[in-house]
C-alpha cells in the first residue's frame, strides 16, 4: 500500500458507497450542495472511480470535497445502491491524514471544527455546550439565545433540565469516570491522533501563512472568499 | 398516506396492504434504554423532558436513562473530525451501558445518531471483523463488552406507534377553533431518519408517516409542498462554521418559499437541527429582507413533536419550553384555543423575573388584538 487510492480503499465507507457509478447524475440532480455551490458528487465518484492518484490527490487538496452536507440525499436515489456521501467522508478522512486539507479554504476550517465540537467531546461528553456555543459567535441564534445565555442556570432550571448537575438529565455533568472512557477511546481508535494532525497541519500552515495561531483560527471560522456558490 | 391501513390484521395481504407491509417497522410498545441528544439538550431541552414525561407519567412505560451515556459524537463524525472507528467504539459503549442495565431497545433522540447507530450496525452485519475489531477496541479502553441491541427506535417512531393513546387523552386537537378545520401541518423528517436505510424508518424514504401519522392522529391536515424532502440545511460543518452558513439559510430558505402558499399553520419536525433552523432562519431571513412567512407579520410556528404532543395533551405552553423559539407559537395557540398565561411567558422558577429577550426588528413576536 502506498497509492492513494489504494489508502482510500482500505476505508470500509468506500467499499461500502462504491460499487459501480454509471454516472448518470441523479446524485448531483438531488444534492442540496450542488444547487447552491460549484460541487458536482458525480465528478467525484467518477475520479475516485478512475484510480487516478494524481486526480485523487488534486481532489484532497481542493474546496470541492468540503461542500458536502453529508445529508446523504444521494443514498436514497443512486440507481447502482451507490453513497456518493460515504465516498466524501472518505475523502476527507484521507485528507486530513495526509496533512492536504489545510491546502484549501474550506479544508483549512477542520481547525475550527475540532476547536469546537471535538473539544467539547473530550471536555463535556457532549458535542454542543450552551456554554460554548457563544452569542457572539452564533447571531443567527436569535435574540432569543442572548437572553438564553444571559440567564442559562435560571432557564433551563425552568425547562426542567439538570444542567451540570449529578444524576440523569437534560445537560446532566457527565461523571469524570466517563469522560475518562471517552477519552480512553479517543486514544486507542486513533480519536487523538487525528486532533494531533489538524493541530499539527494548521500550526504548519499558520506559519507559512505568517499568522499567529488566533489569526489563522479566526480566519478559517469567518472566511469565505465569495468563490465557492454558483 | 397509507397509516390507515398499517393494521393489517388477519386480512389477506393483497394490493396496498401488501406493498405498504414493506415499508412498516417493529417498534415496542416498552421498556427502552434511552440516549439524549446534544443539540435537543442545548436548543429545545424541554422536548427531552417532555418525552419522558409522556412516556413514563401519560402512558405509564418503563423508559430508562443512565447518566453515564454520552454523545454519540455523530456530530463530530459528520463534520469528519472524529474518525469513523472512534465513533463506532462510542456507539459500542453506548450498547454496552444499554445491555449492562438489562435493557434491548433502545429509544433515540437524536436523527443524527439514530442514522449513526443505524449505519454501524449495518456495517458490523456486513464487515464482522470491523465489529469484532470495535469489541476490542471497547474492551480495551472500557473494560466493557459489546451487545447488540435488539432494537433501535427513533423517539418519534415510538410517539408515532403510541399516536392513538395520545389521540384519546388528548385535550386540544389540531383543529382551527374558530372555523373548526383542520390545522394544516408541514411534516419535516431529518435526513438521517430513513434516507440512508430506508427500512429503518415508518414509511421507508418514499413514504415516511412517522409525524403525518401524528398529525393526523392529532386532526391536523398534511400540507404536500414541492420542497417537502429538501434538507433543512444543517449541513454539519456548512453551519457549525461561521464561514459556511449561507449553505445552511439557502435550504431553508427554499423550503420556505416552496411551502409559504399552502400557507401552513405549523411545521413539526424530528431532527434535532431541523426545528433550530427553521426556527431560527425566519428569523434571520426577516432581518435580512424584510420577508415572513407566517400571517401578519409573524412566522409558520416550529415544533418538535414532543411539544406538538405535550400541546394536545394539555400541558403548559411554557413547561414546554415554547418561549425558547425565536419564532412565536402564539398564532398557534390561538388557533387551537390552548389557555395560557402570557405573563408567565419569560419567568424563571416562581415567577422569577429574569427580563426579556430584546424585540427583532421584522419577524413579530407579540400578539396584539389586532393581529389575528
Amino acid at each position: 500500500m502506498g497509492k492513494l487510492y489504494d489508502k482510500l480503499a482500505s476505508d470500509v465507507r468506500l467499499e461500502e458507497g462504491l460499487v459501480a457509478c454509471i454516472n448518470c447524475g441523479t446524485c448531483t440532480a438531488v444534492c442540496p450542495a450542488a444547487e447552491f455551490y460549484k460541487y458536482d458528487p458525480k465528478r467525484i465518484v467518477n475520479i475516485v472511480q478512475s484510480q487516478d492518484d494524481d486526480q485523487i490527490r488534486e481532489l484532497l487538496k481542493s474546496d470541492v470535497i468540503w461542500y458536502c452536507g453529508e445529508c446523504m440525499s444521494c443514498v436514497t436515489r443512486c440507481p447502482r445502491k451507490n453513497a456518493p456521501g460515504l465516498v466524501i467522508m472518505a475523502l476527507r478522512s484521507l485528507s486530513q491524514d495526509e496533512g492536504y486539507f489545510v491546502e484549501s479554504e474550506k479544508g483549512r476550517q477542520q481547525l475550527a471544527l475540532k476547536r469546537t465540537v471535538g473539544e467539547n467531546i473530550l471536555r463535556k461528553g457532549y458535542c454542543i455546550t450552551p456554554r460554548t456555543m457563544t452569542y457572539e459567535r452564533h447571531r443567527e441564534a436569535g435574540l432569543i439565545w442572548k437572553w438564553e445565555t444571559e440567564h442559562l442556570e435560571d432557564i433551563f432550571e425552568r425547562l426542567g433540565a439538570n444542567l451540570d448537575g449529578e444524576g440523569p438529565g437534560v445537560l446532566r455533568q457527565i461523571p469524570r469516570e466517563s469522560l475518562d472512557e471517552l477519552d480512553r477511546i479517543f486514544e486507542v481508535t486513533g480519536g487523538k491522533a487525528r486532533f494531533e494532525m489538524i493541530e499539527k497541519a494548521s500550526s504548519r500552515k499558520a506559519a507559512e501563512m505568517g499568522m499567529s495561531d488566533e489569526e489563522y483560527y479566526e480566519m478559517v471560522f469567518t472566511q469565505n472568499n465569495g468563490s465557492h456558490f454558483k | 398516506m397509507g397509516h390507515d391501513i398499517d393494521n393489517i390484521g388477519t386480512n389477506p395481504l393483497t394490493g396496498r396492504r401488501r406493498v405498504w407491509k414493506e415499508y412498516q417497522k417493529v417498534i415496542p410498545s416498552d421498556k427502552y434504554f434511552y440516549v439524549r441528544s446534544c443539540i435537543r439538550q442545548n436548543i429545545f431541552p424541554a422536548s427531552e423532558v417532555h418525552f419522558l414525561k409522556i412516556m413514563r407519567e401519560t402512558l405509564g412505560k418503563d423508559v430508562y436513562e443512565n447518566p453515564h451515556h454520552t454523545t454519540c459524537s455523530g456530530i463530530g463524525y459528520h463534520s469528519d473530525v472524529v474518525p469513523l472507528e472512534t465513533s463506532m467504539t462510542i456507539v459500542a459503549r453506548q450498547f454496552a451501558l444499554m445491555a449492562e442495565a438489562g435493557y434491548e431497545n433502545l429509544a433515540v433522540s437524536c436523527i443524527t445518531s439514530f442514522g449513526l447507530y443505524t449505519e454501524f450496525l449495518e456495517t458490523w452485519q456486513h464487515f464482522p471483523h470491523i465489529r469484532e475489531r470495535i469489541a476490542e477496541n471497547l474492551y480495551k479502553a472500557t473494560g466493557r463488552e459489546l451487545v447488540l441491541p435488539k432494537c433501535v427506535a427513533h423517539a418519534s417512531d415510538i410517539i408515532y406507534s403510541l399516536r392513538d393513546e395520545i389521540s384519546q387523552k388528548a385535550k386540544y386537537r389540531l383543529v382551527n377553533k374558530n372555523t373548526g378545520e383542520p390545522l394544516r401541518i408541514v411534516e419535516h423528517i431529518g435526513c438521517h431518519y430513513a434516507k440512508m436505510f430506508p427500512s429503518k424508518g415508518v414509511g421507508g424514504a418514499e413514504y415516511p408517516c412517522v409525524l403525518s401519522g401524528m398529525a393526523e392522529a392529532w386532526g391536523g391536515q398534511i400540507v404536500d409542498y414541492p420542497e417537502r424532502r429538501q434538507c433543512c440545511g444543517f449541513g454539519f460543518r456548512q453551519y457549525l462554521v461561521q464561514a459556511n452558513r449561507g449553505y445552511s439559510i439557502s435550504n431553508t430558505k427554499k423550503k420556505f418559499d416552496s411551502m409559504e402558499p399552502y400557507h401552513p399553520d405549523a411545521i413539526i419536525t424530528n431532527c434535532p437541527g431541523c426545528p433550530y433552523f427553521m426556527d431560527r432562519w425566519q428569523y434571520v431571513i426577516a432581518e435580512m429582507e424584510g420577508k415572513t412567512y407566517g400571517e401578519n407579520g409573524f412566522g409558520i410556528p416550529v415544533l418538535t413533536y414532543e411539544e406538538l404532543a405535550g400541546l394536545v395533551l394539555g400541558y403548559d405552553p411554557w413547561d414546554l419550553g415554547l418561549q425558547v423559539h425565536q419564532t412565536s407559537v402564539e398564532p398557534l395557540l390561538d388557533k387551537m384555543g390552548i389557555e395560557y398565561d402570557p405573563s408567565q411567558k419569560y419567568k424563571g422558577i416562581g415567577g422569577k423575573d429574569l427580563g426579556r429577550p430584546e424585540e427583532p426588528r421584522v419577524l413579530k413576536t407579540e400578539l396584539c388584538p389586532h393581529c389575528l
